[in-house]
């Protein structure tokens, strides 16, 4: 292990550039702190968002070494073995200030994909008993633990290409929803996650599964919106 | 919510419906692109070890109607499933948006179409 990282840190907007610093190296050090300890001791106007700094918030996501990661679970060891790390803002969102981008497009679009639970009954109603085992709670449950972190956004290509598509979390979250039998806007929530800006413009790449960092597979979710907006239509519901 | 936003809505809907129907007949086509290779791979191969020569097999396709459906179908199945992949392609590479797409793609499928079916036409007719 070599005494220092040498850290190159994106510094400024759009228009900007790579700054370097040189860090201590430690012992089960997070690209966290290596940030954390650049904007404590080296330059108190760096920009960047964490929050809970153990993987549940899913503020803390960034480009390091090319690759868009949670930086609060990622070890320096894992991603900087030649001990050299270069650190940007999340791809596919616009940059506000050196690490930090605008998620707004990114938690606009969870709106856009109906991603709000809408309730068919009320505090009066009896909870509802909603087995673990129906293969509708299993779908919903294999996709649930989404942090929103934006790591899946920032490494879709599909997102790049089309400034539309609603891209993996979105999508993702919605068929949470279309899976939940307790939610009553089955056919408006399959209209707004159909056609080339929903879940018919991806092309099952995999790049949101290949980084998900709760190993969440956005692409399977996707295609069940395919299947079940192809059955919707046919059958004339949506 | 205005009657503007309600024909909005209702346009809308018009469209993700065409889309996904375009999406469903990218399957489908694909299904039948699948079936349709197979078979000429098979036809293929076994002419080319047979050693029949070109005369021959004009022989066997001229005046066959399941020798011309079957490459209509797949003609069709191809223009269809490539009109739909270009438009795609269109979007993401060109930006297109709107009737400028839909009016290239469409003329691309039916050039294919029509190509395919020329061809078709010569070996059967």
């Amino acid at each position: 292990m070599a005494a220092t990282l040498q850290v190159r840190v994106w510094r400024g907007g759009a228009e900007g550039a790579f700054r370097g610093y040189e860090v201590p190296r430690r012992e089960s050090q997070t690209v966290l702190d290596v940030v954390t300890y650049i904007q404590r001791r080296l330059d108190p106007a760096l920009a960047y968002r964490f929050a809970c700094r153990v993987g549940m918030c899913g503020s803390c996501a960034m480009t390091v070494n090319g690759k868009a990661r949670w930086t609060c679970r990622t070890h320096v060891s894992k991603v900087a073995a030649d001990g050299v790390l270069e650190i940007a803002p999340l791809a596919n969102l616009p940059v506000i200030r050196d690490l930090v981008t605008d998620m707004r497009e990114f938690f606009d679009k969870w709106a856009r994909a109906k991603g709000e639970f809408v309730p068919t009954a009320t505090r009066r109603d009896p909870p509802a008993a909603v087995r673990p085992a129906t293969a509708a709670r299993r779908a919903a449950d294999a996709a649930i633990e989404c942090i929103g972190c934006g790591v899946c956004y920032a490494s879709c290509d599909v997102v790049a290409w089309n400034r539309d598509y609603l891209g993996p979390a979105a999508l993702n979250r919605a068929w949470t929803l279309v899976n939940d039998v307790r939610d009553g806007a089955l056919a408006a929530r399959l209209a707004a996650v159909a056609g080339d800006a929903g879940c018919h413009a991806c092309h099952t790449q995999m790049g949101c599964a290949e980084r998900c960092p709760k190993q969440l597979v956005p692409t399977a979710s996707i295609a069940g919106l395919k299947r079940a907006v192809g059955r919707a239509v046919l059958r004339g519901e949506i | 919510m205005s009657g503007d936003g309600m024909r909005g809505d209702a346009a809308t809907l018009r469209a993700v419906r065409a889309q996904t129907m375009l999406w469903l007949a990218q399957r489908a086509s694909a299904a039948v692109l699948a079936l349709c290779v197979l078979v000429h791979l098979a036809t293929m191969i076994y002419a080319v070890r047979g050693g029949l020569p070109a005369a021959e097999i004009l022989g066997r396709t001229r005046g066959s109607a399941a020798w011309g459906a079957f490459y209509a179908v797949f003609v069709l199945a191809a223009a269809l499933h490539a009109g739909i992949g270009l438009r795609a392609i269109a979007t993401e590479w060109l930006g297109l948006r709107g009737k400028a797409r839909e009016a290239l793609v469409a003329a691309v499928a039916l050039a294919l179409a029509a190509l395919g079916l020329r061809a078709v036409w010569a070996v059967v007719a």
